[in-house]
């Protein structure tokens, strides 16, 4: 046994020698790279090489001129080098171990005057050499101890920086990871060792810390962006489906509570939204009030609606051969078809080892095209994100006609290498595209490497929403029966912001919306960017608010400090909200007093219990004793018509994590 | 004396543009990569190219290097996923010729029967997964302890010593076939 190694090991030691001719020529090559690189901060040398044709390079150019930092310019130069298609792409399957971020950036030289943008800053290093060798994911540099992520200290996960500043905040950094070790590993047999390094789970989900109760007298301002994301439910719903509760990291509640439709009352006049404010008892707290805020959207006169192009960007690397992947996507843009008319175009990209257009911009009606180029699609391949990307937004601009709606949308298993390591490069990317007008839409398919935390971010920048697809059925609600609402934006950067009345409420606590808070100044900066509402859909917001007096008050009083201002005013609050109407650029506001005495809807309540099953799931120490049978009893008296069923679904999962919890 | 200071002193002088550091390091390392290499895919000439491509890269990959682990060990690792990315390349290349035809099938089976002849050192490690011959290639080939081997390609320590384990099973079944 041991004879056996020995001998390996000696004929392991007896390979030949280094050529000192190959030895001498490597290190000049790398030595002149080395240079290269020294000198890359060069401004005034001009670019003697300048790729002829740049036309083609100008959407990676636009992006070059936004990114600045030295690992987002390593980043996209291989974006530059697949371009040139000298590159070599890490292992997608075999391993997901260590990888280093390996990018390696070849000079990067400011180009002549023809190209620069004046309006780029003066530092912007524009690429015009390949890359010599190599690319890596994004989403490896955020799983593995790379170095260029490595250093980025956890951010919050709010967009409440200026789009387009590339000081953004980083919704990845903060990606949990504790995700890996808590996801669905544990369905392997722990005898079956083997498979734990060769098959890591490599999902990373985007959340933050459920918000605190917050003592009005010190911060009476609370301010959000609506979100009318729901990857969230789905993923929960994968999860205990597969009989397992989900990871906490995955349950982010106001997308869950966003996830059914509800029937508010419908806006009048020009107004994109109605605003409808309940105040209730809380369901868990007899000593609380809950504050229910809901947002219906208006449904526009869907006869004359604009057409569409969409330019569906394929993820089909290998990962997607599983059935509950590219085959499921394929079914659920089949569902899709008829919905759309004739006027509506749609192009098809593909992006793995080779990124291509799988299908031109074609007329939605000629369905037999795109089925037949839909079929076609085989997974296989690595996935190679840079090229697919740039070429479907290349193929929207190319698409896009006055009064059209513009959308890429973006389906993939997580896995994405969108040949652009720093997040925040990707995130700027998309956003300047939305800006442009093109917005982009996230699916998500299949479990195991869904990137969650990056799909949100994808959506959030793009102007979209990231929807995860379990079934078919999940498809049938986010393409069928809901897509309008997915397409068409009506109220762009909806924000929210309500100012307590300290003499009615003491301490409140916003549930949910962790990943969407906004810094109160940000309420008026319109550059700050903020969630979509799309037509017909509805968002829901919910406050649980303490009088003073209460004994549910969690915090006593100040001895020190002046009691606050008290005013006579019956309100609890002031609700302010703004929106940009699409395709303009400065907001509107709209403002609703937040009074007591309503009767609680069954919708209302219905969102109450679905508010509480998540934090449920998530542990919230602020249901006290309440538990799964309430929750299940308060949904299944809510529960209304339902002529989906999503709400039975929901109570039979609830059933479901009642028994998983035990 | 320059010789004389250690990899990490000289990889953060290179990392911040000291040329005479980056030679050093590479003179000093060449080797080093070229010999894991071999031992990753078995072929001299393969060996050679890739060596190149990754001094070419060195540079550039050396600005992100943070001296969390020791230079060696970066190096292995950046050696590692080179390898990686170039048996992928050569699986993708494999696969897209898969289908060309009789012409094709014909000149796999002569590859397949060239193979057949290839000394036991090959045919050993063709016997092996490629995260075996990894594994196999830095504890055996470069003397790394299983702890250093699971800090290069990114496992725990248990996960390498399995992996040993799983080598010397095959390397016995082998002896077995044979005898």
């Amino acid at each position: 046994m041991t004879h056996d190694l020995d001998a390996l090991k000696s004929a392991l030691r007896s390979l030949p020698s280094p050529d000192p001719a190959a030895k001498s020529a490597a290190v000049a090559l790398a030595l002149e790279n080395f240079d290269r690189l020294q000198g890359s901060t060069d401004l005034t040398r001009l670019s003697p090489d300048r790729p002829p044709q740049a036309g083609f390079l100008n959407g990676v150019r636009r992006m070059l001129t936004t990114l600045k930092t030295r690992p987002t310019l390593a980043a996209t130069t291989s974006a530059a080098a697949l371009l040139f298609g000298v590159f070599v792409v890490l292992p997608n399957l075999e391993r997901p171990g260590p990888v280093t971020v390996t990018e390696i950036a070849p000079p990067a030289r400011p180009t002549d005057d023809a190209l620069a943008t004046p309006a780029a800053p003066p530092a912007a290093p524009k690429t015009d050499e390949p890359a010599l060798t190599d690319s890596t994911t994004a989403k490896r540099a955020a799983a593995s101890d790379s170095a260029v992520m490595t250093d980025t200290a956890p951010a919050p996960m709010m967009p409440s920086q200026p789009l387009g500043s590339a000081a953004a905040t980083r919704p990845f950094a903060n990606a949990p990871r504790q995700a890996v070790a808590d996801g669905t590993v544990r369905l392997i047999a722990p005898a079956d060792r083997t498979f734990l390094p060769a098959n890591p789970d490599t999902e990373a989900f985007a959340n933050a810390p459920a918000n605190p109760v917050i003592v009005t007298a010190e911060q009476p301002v609370s301010t959000f962006s609506v979100d009318v994301d729901t990857a969230s439910y789905a993923v929960i719903r994968a999860s205990l489906n597969a009989g397992q509760l989900p990871p906490r990291n995955a349950v982010r509640v106001e997308e869950m509570v966003n996830y059914f439709p509800y029937t508010y009352p419908a806006p009048t006049g020009d107004a994109p939204f109605a605003t409808t404010v309940t105040v209730m008892p809380t369901p868990w707290n007899p000593d609380t009030n809950l504050v229910h805020i809901a947002l219906q959207g208006q449904m526009p006169a869907i006869t004359d609606r604009p057409p569409l192009n969409l330019v569906f960007l394929i993820d089909t690397s290998g990962s997607m051969g599983e059935p509950a992947k590219l085959p499921l996507l394929i079914q659920s843009l089949s569902l899709m078809l008829p919905q759309l008319r004739a006027q509506d175009r749609i192009a098809i990209v593909a992006y793995a080892g080779s990124a291509g257009e799988v299908l031109p911009p074609t007329a939605a009606s000629d369905r037999n095209t795109i089925l037949r180029a839909l079929n076609s699609l085989a997974s296989g391949g690595s996935t190679a994100g840079a090229e697919g990307l740039t070429l479907a937004y290349q193929i929207a601009d190319g698409m896009a006609a006055d009064g059209s709606v513009n959308r890429v949308i973006l389906a993939t298993d997580g896995d994405f290498n969108l040949g652009i390591a720093d997040p925040d490069a990707l995130k700027t990317f998309i956003a300047t595209q939305a800006d442009k007008g093109t917005y982009l839409s996230v699916l998500g398919f299949g479990r195991g490497n869904l990137d969650d935390a990056t799909m949100q971010a994808l959506a959030q920048n793009g102007n979209g929403t990231a929807s995860y697809i379990d079934t078919l059925s999940e498809a049938q609600k986010v393409l069928v029966d809901q897509l309008t609402g997915a397409l068409f934006p009506i109220a762009n950067d909806v924000k929210v912001q309500v100012e307590w009345n300290p003499a009615q409420v003491a301490e409140y606590r916003l549930i949910g919306y962790e990943t969407r808070a906004l810094d109160r100044k940000d309420f008026n900066n319109d550059h700050v960017d903020a969630g979509e509402i799309g037509a017909g859909l509805q968002v829901t917001a919910l406050y649980e608010v303490t009088a003073p007096g209460s004994p549910a008050l969690l915090n006593d009083p100040l001895r020190y400090t002046t009691t606050p201002q008290t005013t006579d005013s019956p309100e609890l609050g002031f609700l302010r909200l703004r929106y940009k109407a699409p395709g303009n650029t400065t907001s509107t506001l709209i403002e609703t007093p937040v009074t007591p005495g309503q009767t609680p809807t069954d919708d209302a309540r219905f969102a109450a219990a679905i508010a509480a099953f998540g934090q449920l799931l998530q542990h919230s120490p602020y249901l006290q004793d309440w538990n799964y049978d309430q929750a299940i009893a308060l949904a299944t008296q809510s529960k209304g018509p339902d002529p989906f069923g999503y709400r039975s679904e929901a109570i039979t999962l609830m059933r479901l994590a009642q028994s998983l919890s035990r | 004396m320059l010789m004389e200071t250690d990899d990490e002193t000289l990889a953060r002088a290179a990392a911040s543009g000291d040329r005479s550091a980056f030679a050093t390091l590479l003179h000093r390392h060449y080797d080093r990569i070229f010999g894991l290499a071999c031992r990753l895919t078995g072929s001299r000439a393969e060996a050679q190219d890739l060596t190149q491509d990754i001094c070419a890269a060195l540079p550039a990959k050396l600005q992100g290097w943070r001296g969390q682990s020791r230079f060696t060990t970066w190096l292995y690792r950046v050696t590692v996923n080179a390898t990686h990315d170039m048996r992928r390349r050569h699986a993708t290349r494999a696969r897209a010729s898969a289908g060309w035809g009789d012409w094709e099938l014909a000149r796999q089976d002569e590859i397949a029967v060239q193979a057949a002849a290839l000394d036991w050192l090959t045919a050993a490690m063709q016997r092996l997964s490629p995260e075996l011959r990894d594994t196999v290639a830095l504890v055996l080939g470069e003397d790394l302890t299983q702890a250093q081997a699971g800090e290069v390609l990114g496992v725990s320590e248990g996960t390498v010593a399995w992996r040993m384990s799983e080598v010397k099973k095959r390397l016995r079944a082998m002896a077995d076939k044979e005898a």
